[in-house]
């Protein structure tokens, strides 16, 4: 499968991003200079963590206005699925492709440390082979993963399972004492309401391979690669 | 003509550095302060000379790019 990384100024986690989808799961894994207008080619694309613009502004607020994210809008708008981790998740929502908004840090730390989340819902093509409930221990490393939204966005986020990722403790409790940075609801990560975008803070390509000692965020790769296999075998059987 | 913008989180919305500010100033002394609200201040020279077109583009950019209007509130005066 062919997976595009977008390279913004700043982006600091692409190549390890390219690199658990080649050396780890032997996938092809290109990266995508923010100046590209097409992403012709490409099955699914992800935004990398890192600090694109210097977080100038506000974080994501100048990269969502590179030339490649209007092809990623499309990309988006055709069903294309769109991965959005740390600073992309910040993208994603100043792009207006994930509803909601981020704030600082409630302890205005910038935090790097392991975390865990629960898997709120396995139903999706980034979780389908993760257990519903599952606790995955995943690194964040932001200053700014205090999600917010409206209370009417957030009930229908609730609503329609697009909460994916809550903050937890290691046995799987969501507790005010597990969210790190203040998130509404203790979200780690949502989708879109058609359910092929997906932003989360939390940094799975930081742990995907057995010699790092936790291979917990190797299952999301995998499910975006089952859940792309899956959607080739049935237009070919179509 | 030039605009200074202000931006600011919209009342009810956290602010944890206007929080951690606000008890600065009470362990230095100033006991009387209130809800201090952090934010941001552009300088934006425009070659637009009405004020109208001024004002309308001013907002434009306010909406688009310079704030983000989920979390955040803008204002601007518009001067020369």
């Amino acid at each position: 499968m062919n997976f595009g990384v977008i390279v913004f100024p700043g982006s600091n986690c692409d190549h390890d991003c390219i690199h658990v989808m080649s050396d780890v799961l032997g996938q092809k894994a290109v990266p995508v200079w923010h100046k590209e207008t097409s992403l012709d080619g490409l099955e699914a694309i992800i935004l990398p963590g890192g600090f694109s613009y210097g977080d100038y502004l506000r974080t994501g607020a100048i990269a969502r206005f590179s030339p490649v994210m209007k092809a990623v809008q499309q990309f988006a708008k055709e069903g294309g699925m769109v991965l959005g981790i740390c600073n992309g998740f910040q993208i994603l929502l100043e792009a207006g492709l994930l509803p909601g908004a981020m704030l600082r840090n409630k302890s205005l730390s910038f935090i790097c440390k392991d975390v865990h989340v629960k898997v709120e819902n396995a139903a999706t093509p980034f979780t389908g082979l993760c257990e519903s409930g599952q606790v995955l221990r995943i690194p964040i490393a932001h200053a700014d993963g205090n999600y917010y939204t409206d209370p009417v966005t957030l009930a229908s986020l609730q609503a329609n399972a697009q909460v994916i990722f809550r903050y937890c403790t290691p046995e799987g409790k969501v507790t005010p004492d597990a969210n790190p940075n203040g998130s509404l609801d203790n979200i780690a990560g949502i989708r879109n309401a058609e359910g092929n975008v997906l932003g989360l803070m939390p940094h799975p390509e930081s742990c995907a391979e057995e010699m790092l000692g936790n291979q917990d965020g190797q299952v999301i790769f995998r499910s975006m690669l089952d859940a792309l296999k899956k959607a080739k075998l049935k237009t070919s059987v179509a | 003509m030039k605009a200074k913008i202000h931006i600011t989180l919209k009342s009810g919305i956290l602010d944890p550095q206007g929080k951690a500010i606000e008890h600065a100033l009470e362990t230095l002394g100033f006991k009387n302060v209130r809800d201090v609200r952090m934010g941001k201040y552009l300088e934006v020279e425009l070659q637009e000379t009405t004020q109208d077109r001024a004002e309308t583009e001013v907002k434009a950019m306010c909406e688009k790019l310079l704030a983000n209007t989920i979390i955040e509130e803008y204002r601007f005066e518009l001067a020369g």
